[in-house]
């Protein structure tokens, strides 16, 4: 029962998402048929691509024809690369991922030591630096900070590579077999293309990991406070514990629980959130694609995008519901 | 598990910081590879590179250097014209057929040799494909039922092709250089060809190629394309069988960069050797860094437009007034400084008969004087769509402040290129500010679209500029610029292109306000870059590095 309820919510959730973006998509006024030929074509070429597109059909076909061949699996082709628009996100998408991945796992690492030490320390300096720490985080924009940090670590230092993912010269020289260039670079054995890769990819992965290192601290600060004015910590001490053990091991574990949902969240946040990055650092991902493709009225590439990242926030979801259950054994048996 | 969190933590937190620190350490940096060439360049117009269908500036460039032609410009003097591919050519008494022979012994980087049957090919396929270039050759009367027969191989090395109109021939020779009349190699085409359905208005059965010829490659320039995405690069290798003398660098490679700044950025710590898209403030500073600049004058013109649909912008005297509200010197000075000069006729410097005519200076009183004659003393509120890239930005507020001066209150839409041009072809623009590049290297590109307009209704089919903005062209200045295109004699055809562009000057709804320069900075490594006279002839072959 509760797995064909989800599956209707998610159904729902596909169909309104496809809807507002293809109205979107056509209301704007820019004509698609311009994308594919171009600034220069004569008018009856363009005419005559609008013909071939079914622009000249009224908006419900055009959008129960789209639903008709997504259903089917065909997300139609992109207009700016020629490929299959699902190609052409299997090639993004691990780009994106890559990126989010290593930004999650910065800010979860130095995140949560960061957020328990605040609750700990609560009211000390160290709160205090960590509290401002965040604040930057949450108010500064990324692009300011991304051109801000690009100036400084490429264009002043040099310690960082140019935007981009891989150096030009390793485009010969390495072929990716998962889309994941740091796990492919590692499965070679190349490591000079991995240190290429890690390279261009701290920079962003590393700003991405600040910005949500900062709502990943706040929010294990509250969620510890919350734990250390409970009964059982007092309890704990009343029975001599260490100070460490029950901060690690009791506090946090209850904490964690929550915790666990904030993270995934962030996650998904970064998955489909990355596109200013992207586009600072020139990130060949999910969020340039889409960018790229709406600058170019490409509309089936913008679509099968949308489409990407629902079913990642909604597997996210789905996913940190399950670690939830498991995490928390109370839920267990509703 | 969960029992030693606190001890994962403390390693996992550890190493994470150890690696920002790694990343901290200073570096040797990584130049690009000696035998490579790298250029920064805004190449996100691109949409195919198949010769046969490209019609943008960026393409053009590309398929220069990896395609040939029968014929190209002379480098030294673009009004001339030398063989490419063809060694000698002739034209018949009555201007109606040329005949061409190939050089010996060409032949195309896939290892088949170059025929005249695939030249004859090339042409079958651009006019039956009909794709936004076409009309080059359309235009000389070539359609998908007869062109078969007017544009032939004789022999192997012998090609004929055949107009409908004793046009002059520098007009005829000129179109050949376009990107369009490129020769691909017929085997290899025809072996990706597609089975298509027949449609009303697409006869054939087969796709010539078209689909894969989008990102794939069936040429004979001294660079062969190996890969073009979309909006991320395109990469050329030298073409080991290229006929002329060889590439000095093994691979050539366009990376797509959008702003100046970051091409900037790129240029000066080595991670490009080109920069192309450089805006006046940074050309300034990369040139302090020891960066090298090379520039050429490009057949482009910038302008804005008055849509004549609307009343006001319609009266004779407000046109007139219009092209007394530019600060032309101080435009010239700041915004278009290195990368164009004021240029108010429609024929860009370097084509035949091209006037560099500038007789419009800043003048508000004769603005004024001329607004109070039409009626509109106290003046009036206009809008202007302006894509929002510069330099059309910056003189487009230019434009806002002196038309203020003579009490023209002017609205600027700011809007992407895309959104921009759909509002413009479809008419509903009141002032529209672009550029016009030259479809090919002949002055009746621009004369064409300047002065010609045979239907102005909104179902006009010849959507010219002067259609695109309403213009009723006078009789006159269309006959004399159809006129010139069949003047054999080039001197008296260059008379007839200055005269056309004195008068459009003064009376047409077009202000012209300057010719672009294209600049390019770059690393002082490099030996004889250089920029060419149009995009067609920008090619990357002669460059070597130290």
């Amino acid at each position: 029962m509760a797995v064909l309820r989800f599956f209707v919510t998610a159904a729902t959730t596909f169909l309104g998402l496809l809807a507002v973006t293809f109205f979107i998509g056509r209301v704007v006024p820019i004509d698609p048929a311009l994308a594919i030929v171009g600034d220069r074509a004569p008018a009856h070429v363009v005419e005559r691509v609008r013909e071939q597109l079914g622009l000249n059909l009224p908006l419900y076909e055009q959008f129960w024809i789209y639903l008709k061949q997504a259903v089917s699996g065909d997300f139609g082709t992109s207009v700016l690369t020629t490929n299959p628009v699902m190609a052409d996100i299997a090639r993004v998408f691990p780009a994106t991922i890559e990126l989010a991945t290593i930004g999650t796992i910065i800010g979860a690492l130095l995140g949560v030591p960061l957020g328990v030490l605040a609750a700990v320390k609560r009211g000390s300096i160290a709160d205090q630096v960590v509290r401002v720490i965040g604040l930057i985080g949450y108010s500064v924009p990324i692009f300011w900070l991304g051109l801000l940090a690009l100036v400084l670590f490429y264009a002043r230092l040099n310690w960082v590579a140019y935007p981009g993912r891989i150096d030009i010269v390793y485009e010969y020289t390495f072929t990716p077999i998962t889309g994941f260039y740091l796990l492919d670079a590692i499965w070679q054995g190349q490591w000079d293309v991995f240190w290429d890769l890690f390279r261009h990819i701290i920079l962003p992965g590393g700003l991405l990991g600040y910005f949500s290192l900062a709502y990943i601290s706040r929010m294990t600060r509250s969620f510890m406070l919350n734990e250390l004015s409970q009964e059982y910590v007092v309890a704990a001490r009343a029975k001599g514990l260490s100070e460490t053990r029950i901060i690690w091991f009791h506090a946090l574990r209850n904490a964690a629980v929550p915790l666990v949902t904030v993270i995934a969240l962030s996650y998904a946040g970064l998955l489909e959130g990355s596109v200013l990055t992207e586009t600072i650092f020139s990130w060949p991902g999910l969020g340039l694609y889409i960018t790229n493709s709406l600058q170019n009225a490409d509309m089936n590439a913008v679509l099968g995008g949308t489409i990407a990242i629902g079913v990642v926030f909604v597997s996210i979801n789905l996913f940190s519901d399950v670690l939830y259950r498991t995490l928390d054994p109370r839920t267990r048996s509703r | 598990m969960i029992h030693s969190l606190h001890k994962s933590f403390r390693v996992l937190s550890t190493s994470a910081a150890f690696g920002l620190l790694l990343a901290a350490a200073p570096q040797a940096f990584a130049a690009t590879p000696a035998d490579t060439l790298v250029e920064g360049f805004a190449i996100d117009d691109i949409i195919t590179i198949d010769p046969g269908e490209a019609f943008e500036l960026s393409t053009a460039e590309v398929t220069a250097n990896c395609y040939s032609k029968l014929v190209m410009l002379d480098p030294s003097d673009t009004s001339k014209v030398i063989g490419d591919l063809a060694a000698s050519w002739t034209t018949s008494d009555d201007g109606l057929t040329y005949t061409f022979k190939l050089k010996p012994g060409l032949k195309f980087a896939s290892g088949n040799p170059i025929t005249a049957a695939d030249v004859a090919f090339s042409f079958e396929r651009a006019v039956k494909l009909d794709k936004s270039p076409a009309f080059l050759l359309t235009q000389f009367g070539l359609t998908g039922d007869n062109v078969a027969d007017k544009a032939k191989a004789t022999d192997d090395a012998t090609f004929t092709f055949t107009i409908d109109k004793p046009y002059a021939p520098s007009f005829v020779l000129n179109v050949l250089t376009a990107t369009v009349a490129s020769i691909v190699d017929k085997k290899v085409v025809m072996e990706h060809a597609k089975k298509v359905e027949k449609t009303a208005d697409y006869k054939y059965d087969t796709d010539f190629g078209n689909e894969w010829m989008k990102t794939g490659y069936a040429g004979s320039g001294p660079y062969k394309t190996v890969a073009w995405r979309a909006n991320e690069a395109v990469i050329m290798e030298a073409n080991p069988n290229y006929y002329g003398e060889k590439p000095k660098l093994k691979r050539v490679i366009y990376r797509h960069m959008k702003e100046s700044s970051g091409q900037r950025l790129a240029l000066e710590n080595g991670d490009i050797d080109v920069a192309r898209n450089l805006e006046p403030g940074d050309l300034d500073a990369v040139q302090k860094k020891g960066v090298l600049l090379t520039s050429a004058p490009k057949g482009t013109v910038y302008y804005f437009s008055l849509n004549q649909k609307n009343k006001n912008l319609a009266k004779p005297e407000v046109v007139e007034a219009m092209k007394y509200l530019v600060d032309y010197d101080a435009i010239g000075a700041t915004l278009i400084k290195g990368i164009g000069e004021i240029h108010q006729t429609f024929l860009p410097k370097g084509q035949l008969g091209a006037l560099s005519d500038n007789p419009y200076k800043l003048d508000v009183a004769k603005a004024k004087e001329l607004l109070a004659k039409a009626g509109l003393k106290d003046g009036f509120t206009v809008t202007m769509d302006v894509r929002n890239t510069q330099p059309v930005t910056g003189i487009a507020e230019s434009v806002q402040q002196t038309l203020a001066q003579a009490g023209i209150k002017l609205e600027i839409i700011p809007g992407d290129g895309k959104q921009t041009l759909t509002k413009f072809r479809a008419r509903t623009h009141d002032i529209y500010i672009g550029q016009w590049g030259s479809d090919y290297f002949d002055p009746n590109s621009n004369a064409e679209t300047f002065t010609v307009n045979p239907d102005n209704s909104d179902e006009g089919k010849s959507k010219t500029l002067a259609w695109r903005n309403a213009w009723d062209v006078p009789k006159e200045l269309s006959d004399a610029s159809k006129g010139a295109l069949l003047e054999k004699d080039s001197a008296k055809r260059a008379a007839i292109y200055e005269d056309l562009q004195k008068k459009v000057l003064a009376t047409s709804p077009f202000v012209i306000v300057f010719q672009q320069t294209e600049v390019a900075g770059y690393s002082p490594k490099l030996k004889n870059f250089k920029l060419g006279p149009s995009f067609d002839t920008n090619f990357v072959y002669p460059v070597s590095k130290d």
